[in-house]
């Protein structure tokens, strides 16, 4: 594996690393299985890229990707809230709903910004290269966001939102409007995943409606991953094995591109990143470990 | 012809260590079906014909991201890394991964119907910087002809496209462009996946006298459900590829991507010879080739005209 290849590897895992903890807050935090962040990803890539084209700071794109992406969210959590939807059900509709909303916003399925200034460009020819600076600028970003997110839930009303997550019979009989918290939860969730969606467009050069394909998949392995490699008792080391397991995982998908050597063909990709992340799960199982959850 | 082929075989042999230099060709595309591969076998037979030899002189590679943009991304990179001689990007998405990689590297992209929208080059005439290519928007106004030769009195015309490939729509849009004038009206359909193709081709029926099925990657994918519908309800259905055809399309105009990866292929030998990138302009995918299908077209309750049949370059039986 190259260098180029590894560290681009690393980039889009820190990308990705903003759905992980998005997805931890929603299925591990308030065990919300939300599958609103395959429409939410694209929906931050197209609000950022259609505002970024169209002359405004790029900075000022990623903040509107976060309120389209919390926004996203907080419909995903009226649907189930207000009208009783099962939260899988009220996320899928968001999803599929995000499909044409996001061909509305941007006009067309792909939006090149190539050309564009993007949050990265006043960082590029500071004597580093490229590929050096793009991952660096996401880590410093992706270690502000953890460290907010970790102070948020170490906060009162995040404590009540964990509370929520693991026994809202329980929650509401300590005065926790449970409601509140998922609405807040989800929406601060689906936030994070637009904020991705923002930087993967900025940082690949185009937004497209089929980005969004797959992401839950990303986030879920992210999460997994991470949460066998550290076994994490605090919330904190929750979100680094989000930031970890998501690179780790990307950097598993560099080693199945790189596979043809061994007779694999192209078309095998799916197959050999699913066998490895397979075998982070079941490693520490043989290892006679439980995986906790 | 035994010597003439012994002879340029010769030839071959004493012109190949002129070309020794090993040479890499990295080719990428962002999902595996039928078009997209025969794109990439024409590319790599292409290079073959220029003296560049997989085994020979020229390593070969190709990787899918099969289907998702972020592994697109990533090939993009390991691409870069690993510093081949030229990269192939095929579709709009695995070419704007490659081209926002690099800018060192020359890339000669593929099967991208806008390359100018897609900020793959700013001007095709004088692209400048690393990046050429090859164009493949679809001759529509040769289709709009051909629909009139063999379907005289059609006046509708059901389109059936996915809203979320960036090439369909820059084709609904065109076709649009060119229909009002002919007189022809463009009904809609679209199918945002392969389930949804069939349901789609149901739409059209009484709403369009025809259908057509442009180079769109995912109704192409599931061609044989519009089939179905057209033979049931007697609605001639034509293609935007040849290769759709012999599939049950009644005809198509046009290129077949094993012919745009050949074209492709002059362009990445002339970079392999040494020649800049941006000094090539993009060129426009050739079709020309007729293809029809009379069995299809009895089955859709029309007639090919003999006209038609005796000036196609091939007749599926």
């Amino acid at each position: 594996m190259s260098e180029i290849a590894f560290l681009g590897a690393v980039e889009i895992g820190l990308v990705y690393a903003f759905v992980a903890i998005g997805v931890l807050l929603a299925f591990r935090v308030l065990d919300f299985p939300d599958l609103t962040v395959d429409g939410s990803f694209p929906l931050g890539a197209a609000v950022a890229a259609v505002m970024i084209t169209s002359g405004i700071d790029p900075w000022t794109g990623c903040l509107a990707a976060i309120l389209a992406g919390a926004l996203a969210g907080l419909v995903t959590a009226f649907l189930n809230q207000r009208f009783g939807i099962l939260h899988l059900l009220a996320s899928i509709l968001t999803m599929i709903a995000l499909f044409s909303i996001n061909l509305r916003i941007m006009g067309r399925p792909n939006v090149a910004l190539i050309n564009q200034e993007t949050v990265l460009s006043p960082f590029y020819g500071l004597g580093m290269p490229d590929h050096y600076v793009r991952p660096l600028v996401i880590l410093v970003l992706v270690v502000i966001v953890a460290f907010l997110v970790a102070r948020f839930l170490a906060s009162d009303f995040g404590l009540a939102m964990r509370a929520t997550g693991v026994n809202p019979k329980m929650a509401r009989a300590q005065g926790v409007r449970t409601s509140v918290h998922i609405y807040v939860g989800m929406a601060l969730a689906n936030g994070l995943v637009g904020l991705a969606g923002a930087l993967f467009a900025q940082t690949n050069g185009f937004a497209d409606v089929t980005t969004g394909i797959g992401t839950i998949v990303v986030g879920l392995a992210a999460v997994i991953v991470g949460e066998t490699l550290f076994r994490p008792r605090t919330i904190m080391w929750a979100l680094i094995g989000c930031i970890v397991g998501s690179v780790l995982y990307r950097i598993a998908i560099q080693f199945a591109l790189g596979a043809d050597a061994i007779g694999l063909k192209a078309s095998d990709l799916n197959l050999v990143t699913a066998l490895l992340v397979a075998v982070a799960l079941i490693l520490p199982r043989l290892r006679g470990r439980k995986v906790e959850t | 012809m035994l010597k003439y082929f012994a002879a340029a075989a010769a030839i071959g042999l004493l012109a190949v260590p002129a070309k020794a230099a090993e040479v890499t060709v990295a080719v990428t595309a962002i999902v595996e079906h039928p078009a997209l591969d025969a794109a990439r076998d024409g590319i790599r037979d292409g290079l073959a014909d220029a003296g560049y030899k997989v085994g020979d002189n020229l390593t070969f590679v190709y990787e899918s991201a099969q289907g998702n943009p972020a592994t697109a991304a990533q090939i993009a990179r390991k691409f870069v890394g690993d510093a081949p001689t030229v990269i192939v990007p095929i579709s709009t998405p695995s070419a704007q991964a490659v081209v926002a990689a690099t800018k060192d590297i020359p890339v000669v992209f593929t099967a991208v119907t806008d390359p100018v929208g897609a900020e793959l080059v700013t001007d095709a005439a004088m692209p400048g910087g690393n990046v050429t290519g090859v164009s493949d928007l679809s001759p529509l106004a040769d289709h709009l002809a051909l629909i009139k030769e063999i379907s005289p009195d059609a006046k509708r015309i059901g389109i059936i496209f996915n809203p979320g490939e960036a090439n369909s729509v820059a084709l609904v849009e065109k076709l649009k462009e060119l229909g009002g004038p002919a007189g022809y009206e463009i009904v809609e359909a679209s199918a945002t996946k392969t389930a949804d193709v069939q349901q789609a081709a149901r739409s059209l029926v009484g709403k369009a006298d025809v259908m057509y099925i442009p180079t769109d990657n995912t109704v192409v994918s599931a061609l044989e459900a519009a089939v179905q519908v057209a033979e049931q309800n007697g609605i001639p259905l034509y293609a935007g590829d040849t290769d759709s055809v012999p599939r049950g399309a009644i005809a198509a105009i046009g290129f077949n991507y094993y012919d745009i990866g050949l074209q492709t292929a002059t362009i990445v030998a002339k970079v392999l010879d040494g020649a800049k990138p941006g000094s090539i302009p993009v060129m426009q995918a050739q079709g020309t080739n007729l293809v029809v299908n009379p069995g299809a077209a009895k089955k859709m309750g029309v007639t090919i005209p003999d006209a038609v049949v005796s000036r196609a370059n091939t007749v599926v039986q």
